[in-house]
């Protein structure tokens, strides 16, 4: 079971209800559950959307599109019906951070569900979890039966002549279905091969109707902000940037966890005060800050506050919250090695650049880690990112070329040493060759 | 009642299935999560599974290979009773995730993808599993164990063996 | 839609607004490359080499998914963009095999175009290519793996153009691979195959040599061949195809069937017949030297002048001693309307006789005469594909006009169109229709009655006549609405149907029939009754200057059962085989001097007195009308020593019957139209020719063997046929409406369907190796493995 941790700087919003078996929908109710989607209900769709744009919400996907926005893009008049679909899917390497609330608060997901559902008109919800978070399905399917045992869900949902129903959805082993478009695929029982877009899916989603598709922390974090009201969960964060998040503090750190921290706190702070430091006292060598796709940070770049705007500006993103960290003893080569091979057996293959550029990179880069590197390679490898950034279909492409570059460039020296004494003859361990099922 | 006749599935899993598809605006929403649950009883997508699902889901046989090759954690070969399936992706790397899949390896006296002569277990190297702050990390089936050590992953095994662990549902 | 202006590399281009970049772009002379941007399949933006530099973009945009808009500025060759494009055809070919000179596709292949053109030749991975064994997916198509590049196009052109669904896409990124529709381990020999209808589209569609073609494959290199657009022998679709043909010792063998230049009335489609059943043509078993049946009842190989001597001779003698009306003609469904018309007048006006028929598998006579004195009336091909909503009675397109069930699904998809199907079985087009009626059995002409307004006779015609109401409702609220009738309807039947149609101010009408030419076999007066043009033989017309004999003759039944009575002296039958077709018990020839100018030596060839080796469809020239009256151009393909045209053979005859030739071939009116059409690519045929015109004393210009000789006389004499030459000599097809005089007193329709499938072809296709090798697959034979040459 994942241990709970915490520190005096978090400001739990999203957490507040952790660890107090908020799991279950009486206790949930205790803690002001079910509380928002009756303000929602009794304020009406333009109230929600508003407030949620006052909150200065952005996505916790990844891309960090202001949630309130997405929803405004609903058309009001449809001819389909309009869907809710929530992203469940984390499976970004470094990210666990929907996991804890799945645990500890599937109420709120199913709350905030209920929430986006009445902004933008939809009778409908879907909770789609990787496939790999059984066990974590099974307290969401609980909580889904619960409300809809109490009457939260189903027909005339607190008596307000709405109906609203939630399926829960199980995923199969696949992080680009966590891409929207491909999400949206997957749960119409399709392979997880994203859609042309536009149309974006606020205008054509699932099953061809107006859909709006929020990451599960987003969602969770929806009942509260309609709570506190938009505008005191915009003045926790940073500029634009509303509100907390959970990051998730990985690697070599002394205290590893989630860790919910205001948008915008110092990265540094968060890996040395938060987490307690780089283990065993050694020295940090790199920082992936938001996820296997981030490009990783040098130690003298990671003063720098935790959102999206701050981060893009170092040159890396914030990405999913999950805060990777690197100490003295990490060869770059095998890490990069491991991030692409990764990405090499996530990419769907649909499209040319990704798929052969994926393949050709984790190529290139085991032969450079088992020792047959040549002189070439580093460039080739630079060249090959290079020419898939901005070219592929969705962007997995640039999620596995954008952390390649990174490395290559900030690493250039330790790739060309690697190859070099390679040539002497270095002994080395093989890494596994990931074919998944195929 | 199922709605097939001569169902592979048991009466609960068939009445599931029966129930699953109704819940979709589209039937073919089921197949993902179908081809899944099948997969837990079975223990492997069988030729019977796919022209089954076909037949509940109005599909094409080929539609659902085309969908259930896609996705890495449906097989369409048999596994061990217990599917040991070791994270090496970059947290539980940097916290000796290697080092746990070899101990398992060793231990267990398979490869990646492999099966122990005896059935009981099986081996896998994944993906980042979604337990990266509690790393290293494996899921045994659908249960997850984390802060692992070579220490505790011969318990987890250990208990296992003893047929002490849950079975894939 | 709207026009939007937009400038493309500063040229200023204006297209409709929603108009995709790339295809505004190719209108105006700008071809930005493309893998899997198919023009009609859906769009995939996955090969990537179509990006282009949109202004006001943050990244390249791909132009097969941009829809023009008004003020756009694009770029399509920048350096940038061709570093794209590079790039991406270095990834392709990093592990494409470079075995291009083995390679089917070698010299046709996009890849190997985009890679000369953008110079991605280099490459820089030391990494092996993976390597897969070929694979045999059905008896014609097989699966090269590693030259795929997944465009995906075979996968739509399988599900959403054939809508047959047969090929998927399975695992995922690198692993990903283009998969058929049998799984290995449901296969007895392990491996995957194909179960589908074999068209070869998939193959068609590829861009390079990933799928190709088990008829074809390392035969040949496409630059050794030449190539001839002629016009498919088998259903009455008429598509045209590309032969490709190769120099033999003893003619000219067809190596290939394909639809290379897209330019014909059948666009993108070619059906496995049209691909692959071309082969009969190449069969060992063909005849090569005229025989002659001896006393002793031997066929003896005896030499064309002595065939034709005994021919003329015995003919003469038989008609000057019992008459022209003791003997009979029957010609085939696959000669050119030439030839066709030039048999009825050799019947007509050399041996005096209107007993003239050949076997008939739709009514055209009723249909033209249902339709006489309405112009615009009947549908060409062409409007299949476009029409806003079509309406099928009867029929099976899927199997029995592949093409028509091609552009009947196209239309459905890309024009929204809204097809009504009523049919007696669960035709496969059901898929595509917005209302199925199922009709009753036997039931076509209570439908027929019931749609002309007839009440009484919904309970015979529908399984369930309660949903007669709607579908009647729907089909009369189109305003225009194109009406296929299958051949099941005839005579009263067919009459009542189209009577209703024309109450329907927009509707058109076409009638589907069997083969290459059975429409222009009709239109050409192989028939008893009627005249070229469905002019009634008693009052001849344009045809009075032949001199016809005023009673219309004995039709195909009644020639068998006059030879059974000791009434046929001779028996004249050209291309054709009407004892196994009618199931004619031998003995009633045993009186009747036959003669038979046949390909093989078919059950009605066994009978025969003298057997005429004759070439088929793709070894001559001239013209055939498919079963919407469009008229095509057929030109020599293949060619093989030994045989000659069905034309030729007719005028010798004549010849030596001693009949006037000038005035049977008018040659020395026409024009001189021989083009090169009729010698095909290579062949020492005009020489042959210039033989006996030389011994004739004969302009040599001016050939009584030249088919085009008579098309002045078709086009002059034959109502309806006004076509235009040069359209027809350019390869365009035209449509005709041959006008018929009003209705004729009852008549019998005799027609008989084909009931060809797929993979079947009448007697022909029994003798396409590849149709029966694809029967033989389709029914669950194992594949015969055959060693390849790059093995
Ligand atoms: C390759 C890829 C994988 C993604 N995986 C996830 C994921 O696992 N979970 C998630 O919430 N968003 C994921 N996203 C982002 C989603 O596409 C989408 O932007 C997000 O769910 C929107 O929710 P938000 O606005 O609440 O962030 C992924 C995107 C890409 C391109
Ligand atoms: S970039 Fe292309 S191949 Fe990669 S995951 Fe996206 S669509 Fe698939
Ligand atoms: S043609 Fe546009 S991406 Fe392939």
């Amino acid at each position: 079971m994942p241990t709970l941790v915490s520190h005096p700087d978090e400001v739990k919003v999203i957490s507040r209800r952790f660890g107090q078996g908020a799991a279950d929908i009486d206790r949930y109710l205790e803690l002001d559950g079910y509380k928002a989607v009756q303000k929602a209900i009794a304020e009406g769709p333009d109230w929600i959307i508003n407030v949620m744009k006052a909150s200065g919400l952005r996505g916790r996907g990844g891309a960090g599109f202001p949630t309130g926005l997405k929803w405004s893009f609903v058309p009001k008049q449809s001819e389909k019906p309009k869907y809710v679909l929530v992203n469940g899917d984390e499976s970004e390497p470094g990210t666990c951070k929907d996991h804890v609330i799945f645990l500890h608060d599937p109420h709120a997901i199913v709350e905030g569900t209920m929430i986006a559902g009445l902004a933008i008109g939809a009778k409908m919800g879907f909770i789609y979890l990787r496939g790999e978070y059984r066990y974590l399905l099974k307290i969401v399917e609980k909580a889904v039966a619960d409300a809809y045992a109490k009457g939260f869900l189903g027909k005339n949902i607190f008596g307000s002549g709405i109906d609203f129903d939630i399926v829960t959805q199980s995923g199969a082993g696949a992080y680009e279905v966590g891409e929207e478009s491909a999400l949206m695929e997957s749960l119409e029982g399709k392979r997880g091969v994203p859609r042309i877009k536009p149309p974006f899916p606020a205008v054509v989603g699932l099953y061809g109707g107006p859909t709006v598709i929020n990451n599960a922390e987003t969602i969770a974090s929806v009942p509260h902000i309609l709570l506190m009201g938009g505008e005191e969960y915009a003045k926790i964060g940073s500029e634009r940037n509303g509100g907390t998040r959970l990051f998730g503090i990985s690697g070599h750190v002394e205290r590893p966890g989630v860790y919910e921290l205001p948008m915008g706190y110092n990265l540094k702070k968060a890996i040395y005060d938060v987490a307690g430091g780089i283990k065993d006292g050694k020295k940090l060598k790199a920082v992936v800050p938001g996820g296997s796709s981030c490009p990783v940070l040098l130690p003298e770049e990671i003063d720098v506050g935790l959102d999206f705007d701050q981060m893009g500006k170092a040159g890396t993103m914030l990405g999913s919250g999950g805060i990777v960290v690197l100490d003295e003893t990490v060869s770059i080569v095998e890490f990069a090695l491991r991030t692409i091979s990764f990405y090499q057996h996530e990419s769907c293959g649909w499209c040319i650049p990704c798929r052969e550029g994926t393949d050709w990179i984790k190529k290139t880069m085991t032969r450079i880690y088992n020792g047959g590197g040549n002189k070439k390679d580093a460039a080739n490898i630079q060249y090959l990112a290079e020419n898939m950034m901005g070219r592929t279909f969705c962007p997995l492409g640039d999620a596995a070329a954008m952390p390649t570059l990174g490395f290559i460039k900030k690493f250039r020296k330790e790739f060309e040493e690697y190859i070099e004494g390679n040539k002497a003859g270095t002994p080395i361990i093989t890494v596994q060759q990931l074919v998944g099922a195929h | 009642m199922s709605t097939i006749t001569n169902s592979i599935f048991t009466p609960e899993t068939a009445a599931r299935f029966d129930h699953l598809v109704t819940l979709y605006p589209v039937k073919r929403s089921a197949l993902v999560p179908m081809l899944l649950y099948a997969q837990d009883e079975v223990g492997y997508v069988s030729d019977a599974v796919v022209a089954e699902i076909a037949q509940r889901l109005d599909l094409l046989e080929l539609d659902v290979r085309n969908v259930l090759s896609y996705y890495s954690m449906l097989r369409t070969k048999p596994a061990g009773r217990y599917n040991v399936q070791v994270c090496t992706n970059i947290s539980c790397m940097l916290r000796g995730g290697y080092e746990i899949l070899d101990h398992c390896k060793h231990k267990l006296g398979i490869g990646h993808k492999e099966v122990t002569a005896d059935g009981v277990f099986s081996l896998e190297e994944v993906e980042c599993i979604g337990a990266c702050c509690w790393a290293p990390a494996m899921q045994v089936n659908y249960d997850f164990h984390d802060n692992l050590t070579t220490v505790k992953v011969d318990e987890i095994i250990e208990t296992y063996r003893a047929g002490k662990g849950k079975d894939v549902k | 839609m709207a026009d939007v202006t937009f400038t493309v590399d500063g040229k200023q281009i204006t297209a409709p607004a929603g108009t995709l970049l790339i295809d505004a772009c190719k209108s105006a002379g700008i071809e930005i490359p493309a893998f899997c941007y198919y023009p009609g399949l859906s769009l995939q933006a996955a090969c990537r080499m179509c990006v282009v530099r949109i202004e006001k973009m943050p990244k390249l945009a791909t132009a097969c998914t941009t829809t023009v808009a008004e003020g756009m500025v694009v770029a399509t060759e920048t350096p940038e963009i061709t570093q794209a494009r590079k790039a991406t055809l270095q990834l392709l070919l990093g592990n494409h095999p470079l075995d291009c000179p083995v390679c089917d596709a070698g010299g046709e292949c996009e890849l190997q175009d985009m890679t000369f053109k953008y110079g991605a030749a280099d490459s820089f991975y030391t990494e092996p290519k993976n390597h897969r064994e070929e694979q045999n997916w059905s008896p014609v198509v097989y699966f090269d793996r590693p030259r795929c590049i997944l465009c995906y196009r075979c996968v739509r052109m399988c599900g959403e153009g054939m809508d047959v669904f047969a090929l998927g896409i399975q695992n995922r990124g690198s692993s990903a691979v283009i998969a058929p529709n049998i799984a290995p381990s449901l296969s007895p020999d392990n491996l995957a195959h194909l179960d589908c209808e074999q068209c070869g589209m998939c193959i068609d569609a590829c861009p390079v040599g990933a799928l190709t073609s088990g008829a074809y494959r390392y035969k040949t290199r496409p630059w050794e061949m030449n190539h001839v657009t002629t016009v498919c022998t088998h259903c009455g679709d008429g598509c045209k195809t590309t032969l490709g043909v190769r120099s033999t010792s003893d003619g000219a063998e067809i190596v290939r069937g394909d639809n290379r230049d897209k330019s014909g009335i059948n666009g993108d489609f070619l059906c496995n017949k049209g691909r692959y059943a071309f082969d009969f043509a190449n069969s060992q078993e063909r005849i090569t030297t005229p025989l002659v049946r001896q006393p002793n009842g031997d066929l003896k190989p005896v030499s064309w002048e002595e065939a034709f001597t005994v021919a003329g001779k015995k003919l003469r003698e038989l008609r000057d001693t019992r008459g022209g009306k003791s003997i009979g003609v029957i010609g085939g469904n696959r000669l050119t309307n030439e030839e066709a018309y030039l048999l009825q007048k050799f019947a007509r006006t050399v041996l005096g006789t209107n007993n003239v028929d050949h076997h008939r598998t739709a009514d055209y006579v009723t249909f033209t005469q249902a339709l006489a004195g309405q112009k615009g009336r009947t549908a060409s091909w062409n409007d299949t594909k476009s029409y806003p909503a079509v309406l099928i009675v009867g029929g099976d397109p899927t199997n029995q006009a592949p093409g028509t069930a091609w552009n009947l699904r196209s239309d459905v998809r890309l024009n929204k169109a809204r097809l009504y199907v009523a049919n007696t079985s669960e035709i496969k087009l059901r898929r595509q229709a917005r209302a199925f009626l199922q009709v009753a059995p036997f039931g076509y002409g209570a439908l027929a009655g019931y749609l002309a307004g007839d009440a009484s006779a919904a309970s015979n015609a529908a399984l369930d006549p309660t949903a007669l109401g709607g579908f009647l409702e729907a089909v009369k609220g189109e305003e225009k609405l194109l009406i296929l009738i299958g051949s099941e309807l005839r005579g009263a039947d067919l009459k009542r149907l189209i009577e209703f149609g024309l109450t329907i101010p927009g509707a058109k009408f076409a009638l589907l029939s069997d083969y290459a030419n059975s429409r222009g076999a009709a239109d050409m007066g192989l028939l008893p009754d009627m005249l070229p043009g469905y002019t009634p033989v008693p009052t001849p017309g344009p045809f009075t200057e032949h001199n016809i004999p005023s009673e219309p003759g004995l039709d195909l039944l009644e020639i068998f059962d006059a030879a059974a009575a000791g009434n046929l002296s001779a028996l004249y039958v050209v291309n054709s085989n009407p004892v196994a077709r009618y199931g004619v018990d031998p003995a009633a020839l045993k009186d009747t001097f036959v003669i038979v100018q046949e390909m093989f030596l078919t059950e009605t060839a066994q009978l025969a007195d003298i057997i005429l080796p004759a070439a088929n469809l793709y070894e001559k020239s001239g013209s055939v009308t498919n079963s919407y009256g469009d008229l095509q151009l057929v030109q020599k393909a293949g060619d093989r020593s030994g045989v000659r045209s069905d034309f030729e053979m007719i005028v010798r005859i004549a010849d030596k019957m001693g009949a006037d030739v000038k005035a049977l071939v008018p040659f020395g009116k026409g024009l001189r139209a021989d083009m090169g059409q009729s010698r095909g690519a290579q062949s020492g045929e005009a020489d042959r020719h210039a033989v006996w015109l030389t011994a004739n004393n004969l302009e040599p210009k001016l050939s009584p063997f030249d088919p085009w000789a008579i098309l002045d006389e078709i086009q002059r004499l034959v109502p309806g046929y006004d076509l235009l030459r040069l359209q027809l000599l350019s390869g365009n097809d035209q449509h005709l409406e041959p006008a018929a005089a009003a209705a004729t007193a009852s008549r019998r329709d005799l027609v008989l369907p084909s009931g060809d499938g797929l993979f079947t072809s009448g007697t022909l296709g029994r003798f396409s190796p590849a149709l029966n090798d694809v029967q033989r697959y389709q029914a669950g034979e194992p594949l015969i493995q055959i060693q390849t040459a790059a093995d």
